[in-house]
């Protein structure tokens, strides 16, 4: 029953026209970019600032006087560089697990009694965590050293004017979490975006127009099916994701050294993402009655889509009343789903997501296919 | 087979009743016209002829099928224009012709198709660049393209100039010829009195006149006239000074006489120079099926379909 002849007759033509028009393809492909590139550049001042390096000082005390503190004098003058933000963590946490859910590799760990041990005279270790392959993890290592020198330097000055043996050390721990730049993570939500924008607006908009001018009625006379009618238009709106993709991921890597992992657990997304769209937007066309309402009721459904499911900023920074917001927007499961793969490479956390995305996006063609009517009645 | 049947055919839209009942033929080869005002139900009629609308009521079969239940095999067999006929708008008429092929499986010289159109010349340009007449004929071109032997088209003419119009009846003509049953509606009567062997005329959902054109004009028509341009005062004289029955239309400072008989003229034109007023242009008519077509449509229908004419005081006024 389903041509494929048919399908692809029709797609010809569809692409051919969206081709032509000068307006769909800056959407669909320039814009993207475009968003890439602003915000791209509006972050990528932060990552020449201060490291954030995440402190876990298990020397607690107590002292006798506050100058006997030497751990603190020590955080204190590292936190006073202007390479290093040292952030505090409990003694009650797991460090490792603690740098890992915050997606770091920075991290330095203060040993119980090392005041004691210092003034002392008796040798004490650091340990500082970084991750060798990150430029980041070289400057923290560096800047730690130096002031472990200076602190060493400090107290023979002072006990035998000599400067031979150190007292301070340094072991290295090597952490394996890759640090996440803010262009990793903007470069799936921005994929995320252009899945949502280019097909919902293209559906919603064509729907309702052709109805209105009964294009659709000249349609239902030959024997195109609106199956095979919407299946072009899906055909259509994932190649101009492919597209789309490639460009996105294309200036993220060679403009801003993103790093984003590309594997073939992309494709589920790339095909189900516009699928769900187009047919969301044919949704919607069909079930309002004239294109102003089908376009106030479209902005509806995706402008909460396109800022709170992760596509600008991470939903992690949201409060929670919205994040539960975005737990229940399609979009949000795609772009958790991309941020998966590409940046933090966890599939079983994937595979949910995909399955998710598969369950809503067959429900929502299954209904766009029942409710769309080529006639009246 | 009857192309075309259709009895007591109904459809409503809330208390409004857009197809009222109306019973029609058209036989193989015809071209039958749909005249009517503004909203008297031609486009309803035609779509649910399409299958594009579902009936409330009555019996239509379209080349023996029921269109609302047997639509996807009834639509590789005939072709259609809709009313205000519009296409994809980055798309020309070439490629909307080889399209419509691929959907309708079948081969087709586009260029031949443009050619019968008279469209060659525009084959290459989008739809949203082609002025009104040749978005019309694309969308005559597509009509064809699956060689129907059944043609709907809904107002193909409106809105084109002259040129535009007469190159269009020439594509029809051309498909008369080739034996193609065709359904039209049209606002121009001229338009119907050149191209359909009969035409209906609808009035609020109801068929008021049907038949050629002559037999709608002898039966709904008044008959021929003696019309003598000049003043009341001399219409005044000469229905003092003859037989005739005299009418006088003020706006235009006619004279009307109905002739019973030729001879009848001879009489007036006698008593008119006898009076020795001035008196100008005279001519004999008929009503046309404008003339027709304007009585029946501003005549109220009533409840058994029956036209009722009203008498318009100020088009002519009993003397
Ligand atoms: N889908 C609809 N819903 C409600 N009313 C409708 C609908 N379609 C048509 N009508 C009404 O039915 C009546 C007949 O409309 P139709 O389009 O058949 O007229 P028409 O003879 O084709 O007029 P025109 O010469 O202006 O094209 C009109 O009063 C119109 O308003
Ligand atoms: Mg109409």
């Amino acid at each position: 029953m389903v041509s494929g002849k048919r399908i692809f007759s029709d797609f010809k033509v569809f692409s051919r026209g969206y081709l032509r028009n000068k307006f769909g393809l800056f959407f669909g492909l320039i814009f993207p970019v475009i968003l890439i590139l602003i915000f791209g550049a509006i972050f990528s001042g932060n990552s020449s600032g201060t490291i954030n390096v995440y402190t876990q000082n298990q020397d607690t005390g107590p002292f006798a006087a506050p100058q006997m503190d030497v751990a603190s004098q020590f955080l204190n003058a590292l936190n006073s560089s202007t390479t290093i933000k040292v952030i505090t963590v409990d003694v009650s946490e797991n460090f490792s697990k603690y740098l890992a859910d915050h997606s770091s590799s920075d991290g330095i760990i203060i040993p119980e009694n090392f005041s004691a041990n210092y003034l002392a005279g008796h040798p004490v270790n650091l340990t500082v965590y970084g991750n060798p392959a990150s430029s980041s993890s070289g400057i923290v290592s560096g800047t730690v050293n130096g002031y472990a020198n200076y602190f060493n330097l400090n107290y023979f000055q002072r006990k035998y004017n000599d400067t031979t043996p150190a007292i301070i050390g340094i072991t290295s721990a090597t952490v394996n979490t890759q640090q996440t730049k803010y262009i990793d993570f903007l470069i799936p939500g921005l994929i995320g975006f252009s899945i949502l924008v280019s097909p919902m607006f293209s559906l919603v908009n064509i729907s309702s127009e052709y109805k209105k001018t009964k294009l659709f009625k000249q349609l239902s006379l030959t024997p195109l099916t609106k199956m095979e009618w919407l299946a072009s238009k899906v055909l259509w709106y994932i190649v101009l994701t492919i597209a789309s993709f490639l460009l996105m991921v294309g200036v993220g890597i060679f403009a801003f050294g993103a790093h984003v992992a590309l594997t073939v657990w992309l494709i589920p997304f790339l095909v189900l993402g516009p699928m769900l769209f187009a047919s969301l937007g044919m949704l919607v066309g069909t079930v309002t009655k004239n294109p102003e309402t089908a376009g106030v009721i479209g902005n509806i459904v995706t402008f909460p889509m396109m800022f709170l499911a992760g596509t600008f900023f991470p939903i992690s920074i949201m409060p929670t009343y919205l994040q539960s917001i975005a737990h229940v927007l399609p979009l949000f499961y795609i772009v958790e789903g991309l941020n998966n793969v590409m940046v933090y490479a966890n599939y079983m956390g994937a595979i949910i997501d995909l399955a998710v995305v598969a369950v809503i996006t067959a429900v929502i063609f299954v209904l766009a296919v029942r409710l769309f009517k080529w006639r009246e009645d | 087979m009857i192309p075309i049947e259709v009895s007591s055919l109904k459809k409503c839209y809330g208390d409004l009743k857009a197809v009222d009942g109306i019973s029609f033929t058209v036989n193989k080869g015809e071209v039958f016209g749909l005249l009517g005002p503004n909203g008297a139900g031609k486009t309803t009629t035609i779509e649910i002829l399409e299958g594009l609308r579902e009936k409330d009521g009555g019996d239509i079969k379209v080349l023996g099928l029921d269109p609302w239940k047997n639509g996807y095999e009834l639509h590789k067999k005939f072709g259609v224009i809709p009313q205000e006929f519009t296409f994809f708008e980055k798309t020309t008429p070439r490629e909307a012709i080889i399209y419509y092929a691929d959907l309708f499986n079948v081969k087709v010289d586009p260029d031949e198709i443009l050619k019968e159109v008279l469209l060659e010349d525009s084959a290459k340009v989008n739809f949203d660049n082609l002025s009104g007449g040749q978005k019309q004929k694309t969308g005559l071109a597509l009509s064809l393209v699956n060689t129907p032997e059944l043609l709907f088209l809904d107002e193909p003419t409106t809105g084109l100039d002259p040129n535009a119009r007469r190159a269009i009846w020439d594509v029809i003509r051309g498909l008369k010829a080739k034996g193609k049953t065709i359904i039209l509606t049209t606002h121009y009567l001229d338009e119907a009195q050149q191209l359909c062997d009969r035409v209906a005329i609808m009035n609020h959902g109801h068929i008021v006149a049907m038949g050629t054109s002559d037999e709608i004009i002898a039966q709904h028509g008044s008959g021929e006239r003696l019309e003598i341009h000049g003043t009341e005062q001399l219409a005044h004289y000469i229905k003092a000074n003859t037989e005739l029955q005299v009418e006088y239309d003020r706006h235009r400072s006619v004279i009307s006489i109905p002739l019973k008989q030729k001879i009848d003229a001879l009489a007036a034109l006698a008593a008119a120079e006898q009076s020795k007023m001035d008196w100008g242009e005279i001519q004999t008519r008929r009503d046309s099926l404008d003339d027709v077509f304007v009585k029946l449509v501003s005549g109220r229908v009533d409840e058994h379909g029956e036209i009722t004419i009203e008498n318009d005081e100020s088009k002519s006024r009993q003397t």
